[in-house]
């Protein structure tokens, strides 16, 4: 069964209380982005189900909302997603290199993961760290100034936290 | 060295946290707002300032409160538009990150003013690591009283919730902000009403970008009009630059508005000039929608004067030969970048970021990628160019909001004045990398 646990179930109606009586549906884009958190990094039919029953909406008008907005995975990712961004200010500064770097390393292309669930590389735009650039998003944070040699050790750092999770 | 009002403490050891912001002069509008001024005398003060919308209008920011409607009994909201995802731009990230203190400083001066007991700050989901920085700021704002019930004994009462978005640029468009904060798909509303009228929930709602309702604190501190004594002008006050690109120095700086375009690139104190000793191609000083000027005609105003680097002279010449401040995100190309593969990348960003309501935005960018793309694989014809040409035409002052004008002009603006470069790509096909 898909559930919350109950500090998440807390922080939602904490979320509710942000807004005026019978406009929980604002408190919607916050909770989809705890149960994709919470259920695995990506959003299954029935986690947007459980988001429509604890907000009192139809179903639909969650998958209008999770399918509108970019973060929203709708099908599964690697435990490491990385996001590299591909717009000007990044191209000018080297984008393109890193994104065939990355590709070359893990031996996939953007929007493939690879076979052991790891990884998945994605090319995205501007993520406002164009002055930072190379850059890509893992997780909460950006990784700034890319080169080969960074993009080598946050592989390894990743595979070593894998590695010691498991 | 330059007037700095706003990260004049960027570099206080500290200064993230209350208590040293505290220390350095922080709160001090918010007592002065609250105990001196009233709502209308602070309104006063920001007309006479003159600011302007920094989020890349620069629309009035004191006549956009003052528009405000108040129908009895019917609540208001204040929104933080912190959603900044137009490509170049990074100025509010850094405010947020480095000052969260003065962001919410100038948020208790502001709901004060316009009547807000919840204030949204709305920011894009990316910056997924800024709500904490956020909400700790407000945490301590409200321990020491700064925020919460009864502030400062005056019987005003605020909460400031932050709310991320999640991976969206149209929802930085201030409509399509407020379906989202209602959990919504970010499809932009048609304006009028402004959401001065009729906002969030319906509600009456102003949205400032962040840049804007920081600098109310210094326009408190100092009084609206000693703040529009510096900068130039309709020019007033200071304004982030980000700078990113073929530079020395990318980052944020905050400038008064009165150097020179030419000082800004190549003076250490800012870009500290070109990267590797290259020459400067063209720039697109205000963020990914403005127009794209070559060299020759950035430093020098259709009327052969210096440009500066303010709302007014960056403009002169009109579309011809001028671009627009926008929202600051200065991105510099040297001789070394093509501006078709340039135009391209922002093609193909529009293409994404289309919110699909609109056929001629959401068709037109589509079509613009896909021939960029042809133009840049050499695959591309003469016509190519006079199409891409004709289809920017017909989005531009086509669509619901102004993402339509904002996909069209950078395609105009390469054409107009790179129209060899794109001709180079269609005459040399096979120099053309696929
Ligand atoms: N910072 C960023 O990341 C980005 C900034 N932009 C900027 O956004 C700009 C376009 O923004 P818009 O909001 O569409 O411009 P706008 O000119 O329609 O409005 C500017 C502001 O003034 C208010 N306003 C205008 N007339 C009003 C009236 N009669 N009554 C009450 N309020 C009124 C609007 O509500 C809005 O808050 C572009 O110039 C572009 O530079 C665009 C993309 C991203
Ligand atoms: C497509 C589009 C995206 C926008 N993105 C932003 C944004 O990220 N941040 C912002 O402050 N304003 C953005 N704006 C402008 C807002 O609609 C609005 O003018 C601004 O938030 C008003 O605040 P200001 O008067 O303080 O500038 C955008 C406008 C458009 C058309
Ligand atoms: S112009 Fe584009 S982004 Fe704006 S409402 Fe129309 S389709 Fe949506
Ligand atoms: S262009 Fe890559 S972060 Fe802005």
């Amino acid at each position: 069964m898909i559930r919350f646990s109950d500090d998440k179930l807390a922080k939602v109606q904490e979320i509710i209380a942000r807004y005026p009586e019978g406009k929980q549906k604002s408190a919607l884009l916050p909770v989809l982005h705890l149960a994709q958190e919470s259920f695995g990094n990506w959003l299954d039919v029935p986690v947007m189900d459980y988001v429509a029953s604890l907000l009192s909406l139809e179903p639909i008008e969650v998958y209008e909302v999770a399918t509108f907005y970019s973060m929203y995975n709708l099908k599964p990712v690697g435990k490491y997603l990385f996001e590299v961004c591909q717009t000007g200010p990044c191209m000018v500064s080297g984008s393109d290199d890193i994104i065939a770097y990355i590709g070359e390393k893990l031996g996939i292309k953007p929007g493939e993961t690879t076979a052991d669930g790891l990884f998945t590389l994605k090319t995205v735009e501007c993520l406002g760290a164009c002055g930072y650039a190379p850059m890509m998003q893992l997780g909460k944070h950006f990784r700034e100034h890319l080169t080969k040699e960074k993009v080598d050790a946050i592989i390894a750092e990743c595979r070593s936290n894998a590695a010691a999770n498991n | 060295m330059g007037i700095k009002l706003l990260l004049d403490k960027a570099h206080v050891e500290g200064i993230r946290s209350y208590e040293v912001y505290r220390r350095e002069g922080g709160y001090r509008s918010v007592e002065k707002a609250l105990k001196e001024l009233g709502p209308e005398a602070i309104v006063e003060e920001v007309k006479k300032s003159g600011l302007r919308g920094r989020g890349g209008a620069g629309f009035p920011t004191g006549m956009k409160w003052s528009f405000i409607a108040k129908p009895e009994g019917v609540p208001r909201h204040l929104v933080c538009n912190a959603d900044e995802s137009e490509p170049g731009t990074f100025k509010d990230r850094y405010l947020m990150e480095f000052l969260p203190h003065l962001l919410i400083e100038g948020l208790i001066v502001s709901s004060y003013a316009l009547g807000s007991n919840a204030t949204y700050i709305y920011i894009r989901g990316e910056y997924a690591w800024i709500p904490d920085i956020l909400e700790e700021a407000i945490a301590e704002a409200k321990a020491n009283g700064w925020l919460g019930k009864n502030i400062l004994g005056t019987g005003f009462d605020l909460e400031i919730y932050v709310q991320r978005g999640a991976g969206a640029y149209i929802c930085g468009e201030e409509t399509a902000l407020i379906e989202s904060l209602e959990g919504k798909r970010g499809n932009p509303r048609i304006k009028p009403p402004f959401p001065a009228v009729k906002g969030l929930w319906d509600r009456p709602t102003v949205v400032n970008n962040v840049e804007t309702l920081a600098a109310v604190v210094p326009i408190i501190n100092m009084g609206g009009e000693e703040y529009a004594k510096i900068g130039v002008g309709k020019s007033t006050g200071t304004k982030l630059i980000s700078a990113c690109g073929n530079i020395n120095k990318p980052g944020v700086f905050e400038i008064d508005m009165t150097i020179s375009v030419e000082e800004f690139i190549y003076s250490d104190e800012y870009c500290g000039g070109i990267r590797n000793g290259k020459r400067l191609k063209a720039c697109i000083p205000g963020g990914s929608s403005v127009p794209i000027l070559p060299a020759n005609k950035l430093f020098k105003t259709a009327k052969g004067e210096t440009r500066y680097m303010n709302y007014e002279s960056l403009a002169d010449g009109g579309f011809a030969s001028g671009t627009m401040m926008g929202s600051g995100g200065f991105i510099v190309l040297d001789e070394d970048q093509s501006v078709v593969k340039h135009t391209y990348t922002l093609a193909r960003f529009y293409r994404h970021e289309s919110c699909g309501q609109c056929s001629p935005c959401r068709e037109g960018t589509g079509w613009m990628e896909k021939i960029l793309k042809r133009i840049l694989e050499g695959k591309g014809k003469m016509s190519d160019i006079d199409l891409l040409w004709d289809i920017q035409r017909k989005i531009e002052g086509n669509t619901i909001c102004p993402l339509g004008d904002a996909a069209a002009w950078p395609v105009a603006a390469a054409i107009r004045h790179f129209r060899d470069e794109f001709e180079w790509y269609v005459n040399n096909p096979e120099l053309c990398l696929t």
